[in-house]
């Protein structure tokens, strides 16, 4: 038999073409398109007076300058919800280029395109735009307080969407509660920073009126659905492709953003091809954020610190628009129970609108900010019985012996939030085993004696991963034995490339070498969903699984006519299809796609053998493709599963503040890892190291700062701090392998996994260093400056 | 970020430098290692009309060289060069240890140290090193050339004396003597950030007295040395010390930004200080 690939650490195919610059990004595509520029709002809040293009227009190259009064049909529209929802009242959009009024500075007003870039820009700064400021909210709080100003003008109040939902009697639970506590906690706002920001090519050809766009999206499907929706075209003449991505981290999954509709529209206008390749300033202001909530908790605890109820009401601030709907919310509040058994649990958000740039899942996805409640709670709780938090934790885990679990509110699909499988008490003492709990409590009292701040901080949480509806995968065995595979999902460097090559080869018995993997490309698979929410294993795996599946039924059956054998005596191995027990007596299976395939016409040795094929047939008077058959081998299969997964993740950290310059210092890092049967397990530590370095991120460095006009005060990567190697501590890395009773290969997703529980171990740690509560993050060492050196009332 | 459109000009000498300067003035750039100037251009936060890159004048010195008791560094002199000299290491020890600060290595092997010692950023590592070893540049334009005390070079952040036809073709600093000992300390948010605060120490030892100063960085100001009052040997590390430098740092006035308070700066002024000057004294004694 050939190895089995599946939870092999087999090497990334991708990396020798990523890693020496032999990748193919948009921005390397077509260097003599025409390319856009765009002009966006200095004001976080204003009316737009008057716009004067002259100044752009008289620039040598420019070839189209274009404001709202422009568009035409779809176009002029607000661009589209993406995901509704019942308790989504006063859903906002915005428009491809602004009309009227700009809810957030950054917001695209106009477009210019011209010869190159630097013309266009030029031409930008050229555009004369007067505004009428109107009054700006940033500030969470204030936002919902009354008599705020409005971030929509002619809105009522800032408020999109009020949800509710409640497991048990949370308020009977409180009033009888032994302790009942209440605290606030607030994670701040950040942005995910993938390395590639946003790009866009359109080329529209109007002799054949179809127009091929390659984006650095997370979704091609449902950007090529939406484009052939605005240009009022058939789908087969829209066609997207997402080429190499760096990064996306669900910044990328937003769709649409202005200007993926304006690059096409405007290589139609002008009969082009368009390019537009965001820089980094622009993505600091024109690309999506996350992560800003403030939550007010009641918990209702025993004296043994068992958790009888919990009331959870928080701020979510979706910016200034919500064009993914109620997602980010929605996870934090299922997710906030996380590994622990509420029997009493009610949650209320208020999603609400600030003049910030719009919200959108990042990496995680509202979970980190609901683990830092929980963990923190969990904390406070230890804290204000005198209890070990450890022993708090183990008290209230949901048991092994209670799976399926319902948390008992609803999940991002809409269906219940029901986990599928888990060990959380056995991963959370395989963690406590890892860090060598003893010596490292005797190392914390140890630099305590000796005056130095160190701590421990716990973070423990459950990822829903892996949720429908579906995607596809198909495959095809080519005449020189290779197999060609695609799925509609699009990569942004996680590996697929690897990991469905896998799952394809152990199917098909034909190495990894010779198999192919195409991912977000509508010219080769129209449908799909896309890369996000943790689900491309599990979900995109699958499809993988039944298409190889389906080949391989399809293969064997042309096999036993060839080699005149049973289906059953078949073997496939080594890229052929062998007669078990006869091992001369084999056929390799590109020679099968041959044989699948009568030709009447020889262009070569192997075509010659084909032709052949059809003149045997004939001389017997049969038909040479056969009832029922078709050329080529080849299946394209759909998977679509009913529920998600749910994996999980315990970490532990030993921080130290420096008393000198009051910087946080990771001593020690421990993980505990599970998304069920592990595929490539060098991938899966990648992605949760990077994870965790995302975290640390979130933890400690990165913050978008507004001013009270909503000004990012950051805008760059000299002063947004993202963490480099040398803030990244060494790691302590363990798996554990709970498999999935939900789907065949009993896999889960991790590609957030990393990130999701990092700020509260950091916190947690820093808290038990310091022996004060910290209930938001980032945190700074300007703040612990601040907690150390008090200055005196 | 694309920059503003300029005229590139490409000289070949010193002297053809000096002649576009002559030409150009205040419309002119000089273009070195364009670490700093190149995002100031492409993020339009400053637009030239021509740029002059020194980049092809034939000839230049690669590498620091010793000229009697100076080092001398020429407009070409890397940083990563300087760091990675022997010489530099063994005659000018402050440098070496500012430069391990500066950035990263891909920055460093553009980036050039009389950019930016010229350049003037208050929180940048070079001024406060070269303000402390009382080092001194050499202007030159069509009219000469005239030698610039480093206390004397900057008026301000990002401001300088040198008139607008002038231009800093050399950077010339001290040998380090027998009885000197130096140490630099910085704190930054990750390595190779702009320090949140800085402080080079200069330590002199003679007939068992020893005599300190301090350039800080990242505090507000740029060029200033602050004499600490001599103390004996054995007390360096005494409560005088403790004293000096608080009297030192009380007449900093760094600001408020998003990374740290003026307070906190101020903290790490006087924590940095006392590690950096102790050093320094270890060092001169030795």
């Amino acid at each position: 038999m050939t190895t089995k690939l599946f939870g092999e650490r087999v090497e990334r195919r991708e990396d020798g073409r990523l890693l020496t610059g032999a990748g193919r990004f948009t921005d390397d595509l077509a260097h003599d398109a025409a390319q856009a520029a765009f002009v966006r709002s200095d004001f976080a809040h204003a009316r737009i007076c008057d716009i004067d293009v002259s100044g752009a227009l008289d620039v040598a190259g420019v070839l189209g300058v274009y404001t709202y009064d422009d568009l035409q049909g779809g176009f002029a529209e607000r661009l589209p919800l993406l995901i509704p929802h019942r308790d989504l009242k006063s859903p906002r959009t915005q428009y491809a280029l602004a009309r009227n009024e700009v809810c957030y500075a950054g917001e695209v007003v106009a477009m210019v395109v011209a010869r190159d870039r630097y013309i266009a820009e030029d031409a930008a700064q050229a555009i004369r735009i007067e505004y009428e400021p109107l009054p700006v909210v940033v500030d969470l709080e204030q936002a919902v307080a009354v008599g705020s100003p409005l971030t929509h003008s002619d809105a009522a109040d800032n408020v999109a969407a009020h949800v509710s939902e409640m497991k048990g009697d949370v308020d009977g639970v409180l009033g009888s509660a032994p302790h009942v506590f209440k605290w606030r906690f607030r994670p701040e706002r950040s942005a995910s920073m993938p390395m590639e920001g946003r790009a866009v090519f359109a080329r529209y050809d109007s002799g054949q009126d179809t127009i091929e766009v390659y984006d650095s999206t997370q979704a091609p499907t449902g950007i090529r659905a939406g484009l052939a929706e605005l240009f009022e075209l058939d789908w087969d003449r829209v066609h997207v492709i997402a080429p190499d991505v760096g990064g996306g981290f669900g910044v990328k999954v937003m769709q649409f953003y202005p200007e993926e509709v304006l690059v096409p529209w405007a290589s139609r206008q002008l009969g082009m091809p368009v390019k537009w390749t965001e820089d980094r300033r622009e993505h600091f202001i024109g690309s999506n954020q996350e992560r800003g909530q403030i939550h007010d908790v009641r918990v209702g605890v025993d004296a043994e610190g068992r958790i009888l109820t919990l009331d959870v009401r928080f701020l979510h601030d979706t910016g200034a628009y919500c064009p993914y709907g109620l997602i980010v919310p929605i996870i934090t509040a299922a997710q906030l129970p996380g590994p622990y058994r509420l029997a009493n649990y009610r949650y209320s958000f208020w999603s609400v609108f600030t003049n910030t740039v719009p919200v959108s899942p990042y990496r995680g996805a509202g979970r980190p900010q609901a683990v830092f409640v929980m963990e923190r709670v969990i904390e406070r709780v230890a804290h204000e019985l005198g209890l070990d938090s450890l022993e708090v934790r183990r008290r209230n885990f949901i048991q092994p012996d209670q799976f399926p679990y319902d948390v008992g509110v609803s999940w991002q699909d809409g269906g219940p939030t029901v986990y599928d499988s888990g060990d959380y008490p056995g991963g959370f003492q395989l963690l406590l085993d890892s860090l060598g709990l003893d010596g490292a409590r005797q190392q914390q009292a140890e630099a305590r004696a000796e005056g130095r701040l160190v701590g421990l901080g716990v973070g423990c949480y459950v990822e829903g991963t892996g949720i429908g509806p579906y995607e596809g995968a198909t495959i095809a065995i080519l005449p020189d034995g290779t197999v060609s595979a695609a799925t509609g999902l699009s990569t942004q460097g996680q590996g697929h490339e690897t990991i469905f090559a896998q799952i394809v080869a152990d199917e098909l018995g034909v190495p990894l070498e010779r198999i192919s993997v195409t991912t977000g490309d509508t010219r080769r698979i129209g449908f799909g969903v896309g890369t996000f929410a943790s689900r491309s294993a599990v979900v995109a795996g699958h499809a993988m699984l039944r298409a190889a599946r389906s080949l391989r039924e399809q293969t064997a059956k042309l096999a036993s006519t060839t080699l005149e054998v049973a289906v059953e005596d078949l073997v496939f191995e080594a890229g052929a299809v062998h007669v078990r027990g006869v091992p001369e007596k084999s056929v390799p299976l590109g020679r099968l796609t041959l044989v699948s395939n009568p030709l009447r016409y020889a262009y070569g040795r192997d075509a010659r053998f084909a032709a052949e094929l059809a003149q045997r047939a004939y001389a017997k008077a049969d038909r040479p493709l056969p009832e029922g058959s078709r050329p080529g081998l080849s299946a394209l299969e759909y998977y679509s599963p009913a529920a998600g997964v749910f994996g999980f993740g315990m970490h532990a950290a030993l921080v130290e503040v420096d008393r000198r310059t009051c910087n946080l210092k990771i001593l020690r890092y421990v993980i505990v890892h599970d998304c069920g049967r592990i595929i490539n397990p060098l991938i899966v530590d990648g992605q949760v190291l990077g994870g965790l370095a995302q975290g640390i991120g979130g933890a400690f460095y990165e913050r978008i700062h507004y001013s009270p006009e909503g000004q990012i005060q950051n805008a760059s990567f000299m002063d947004f701090l993202i963490p480099y190697a040398t803030e990244i501590p060494p790691v302590e890395l363990h798996h554990l392998e709970t498999p999935s009773p939900r789907n065949e290969l009993g896999v889960k997703g991790v590609g957030e996994a990393g990130t999701i529980p990092v700020p509260a171990v950091i916190a947690n740690g820093l808290s038990d260093a310091l022996g004060v509560p910290i209930d938001h993050v980032p945190l700074s060492p300007e703040e612990l400056f601040q907690i150390l050196h008090r200055e005196p009332a | 970020m694309k920059p503003a459109p300029f005229a590139y000009h490409r000289p070949g000498s010193r002297e053809e430098v000096d002649q576009l300067l002559a030409q150009l003035g205040s419309e002119a750039k000089i273009l070195a290692g364009g670490q700093s100037l190149i995002p100031i251009l492409n993020m339009r936060l400053a637009s030239f009309g021509h740029l002059i890159d020194l980049n092809h004048l034939a000839g230049e010195p690669a590498e620091p060289a010793v000229a009697g008791d100076e080092l001398v560094l020429g407009p070409l002199v890397r940083q990563a060069a300087a760091l990675e000299s022997a010489l530099v290491a063994e005659v000018i020890p402050l440098l070496s240890q500012a430069l391990r600060h500066v950035a990263h290595p891909a920055i460093r092997s553009r980036g050039t140290v009389v950019g930016s010692v010229v350049h003037g950023d208050p929180a940048a590592e070079l001024p406060a090193a070269v303000a402390l070893l009382a080092g001194s540049v050499r202007a030159r334009s069509r009219r000469g050339t005239r030698p610039i005390l480093a206390a004397e070079l900057w008026t301000g952040a990002l401001e300088n004396t040198l008139a607008e036809d002038e231009w800093v073709d050399e950077l010339r600093l001290p040998v380090r003597k027998a009885d000197e000992g130096f140490a630099f300390e910085e704190f930054a948010r990750r390595s190779g950030d702009y320090a949140i605060c800085g402080v080079a120490a200069r330590v002199r030892a003679a007939d068992g007295e020893l005599k300190a100063a301090v350039a800080y960085l990242g505090m507000g100001g740029l060029g200033h040395v602050h004499a600490l009052p001599p103390v004996a040997a054995e007390e360096i590390d005494g409560p005088g010390l403790h004293s000096a430098l608080t009297e030192a740092v009380a007449e900093l006035d760094p600001g408020d930004d998003l990374h740290a308070s003026a307070r906190y700066r101020r903290w790490l002024a006087l924590e940095l200080g006392l590690s950096c000057v102790s050093r320094a004294a270890e060092r001169a004694l030795k």
